[in-house]
């Protein structure tokens, strides 16, 4: 286990890289959900206004 | 088959199959390819460990250089026949194309430290990158700054266009001049010169990052469709009131 932490020697590279990408990926299919749900909300509010 | 789907209901048909689909099949090849990468792949003969970091910077360099493209045609598409639909996919493609140049810059950095000894370089490949992530960033700054909307699409359209002339110099950067950046070894015309165990975790992670960028860009479309039904709703209101208020005085 810490054999494959350790990545050769290069986790201090390897790793770095890794937690970027998935946090980016992460942080775009999250913040495209909240993006929905902020959108859906404020479509609402104005059409009860409407009501 | 353009004019077909620019109709926004048929759109929406599409995309309410679509998004599911290309999302559950980003989940399950982003699953298969971390599993590739870390545990079915060898260490490389000379990068040794270091090889696994190809398998995430290809991927958001290759995705940097697609939704550009794709930017470009969705700017062609909304320039040439003003379908409102390619000017919305154009919007929503921009800052995703972004977060892909800096997601390849930052793990080309973080790769280029240990194997060539510096994260940075300016030469050919590194700088295009860069003016690359520059120009998604002029082509969203200058949208946001055109407050007539159509001003903002057809100007944006524009600078879309002729960016395209850097997204050929990006590719090519490696052939034309000297750069410590190697040259393509998967998309050329004699065939992939990577060996397949290398090949395969990284088209997986290829595909599988295609998939997300395409779910992202659906998924962001129908949500600023709502956004837009909403800012004609809140204009309509506007004008209501103004026609109200003039009425009363």
């Amino acid at each position: 286990m810490s054999e494959f932490l350790a990545m050769g020697g290069y986790a201090a590279f390897v790793w770095p890289t890794w937690v970027a990408s998935v946090l980016a990926l992460v942080g775009l299919a999250v913040h495209a959900l909240l993006e929905r749900r902020a959108a859906r909300e404020a479509l609402r509010r104005l059409e009860e206004d409407e009501a | 088959m353009l004019s077909y789907f620019s109709n926004p209901q048929r759109f929406d048909q599409l995309a309410r199959v679509l998004i599911p689909l290309f999302g559950g099949l980003a989940l399950i090849l982003l699953g298969v390819g971390v599993w590739l990468s870390f545990f079915a792949s060898p260490p490389d003969y000379q990068q040794g460990e270091t090889i696994r970091i190809m398998y995430v910077h290809v991927p958001a360099a290759y995705m940097a250089m697609a939704l550009y493209a794709a930017l470009a045609v969705a700017s062609f598409v909304y320039f040439v026949w003003r379908h409102a639909l390619a000017d919305a996919a154009a919007e929503v493609i921009a800052p995703l194309g972004a977060v892909f140049t800096i997601l390849a810059l930052f793990t080309g950095s973080l790769w280029g430290k240990p194997m060539w000894g510096t994260w940075w370089e300016w030469d050919a490949r590194m700088t295009s990158v860069l003016v690359l992530l520059l120009v998604y960033l002029g082509y969203m700054a200058l949208r946001a700054a055109l407050e007539d909307a159509q001003q903002a699409a057809r100007t944006g359209a524009i600078l879309a266009m002729a960016g395209i002339i850097n997204l050929v110099i990006v590719k090519f950067s490696v052939d034309w001049w000297s750069s410590l950046h190697q040259p393509a070894s998967v998309i050329r015309f004699d065939g992939p010169t990577i060996h397949a165990s290398q090949l395969w975790p990284l088209a997986v992670m290829a595909v599988a990052y295609t998939f997300l960028a395409g779910w992202l860009v659906l998924y962001r479309l129908r949500s600023q469709a709502l956004r837009r039904r909403a800012r004609t709703l809140q204009r309509q209101r506007e004008q209501v009131a103004r026609q109200l208020e003039e009425a009363v005085s």
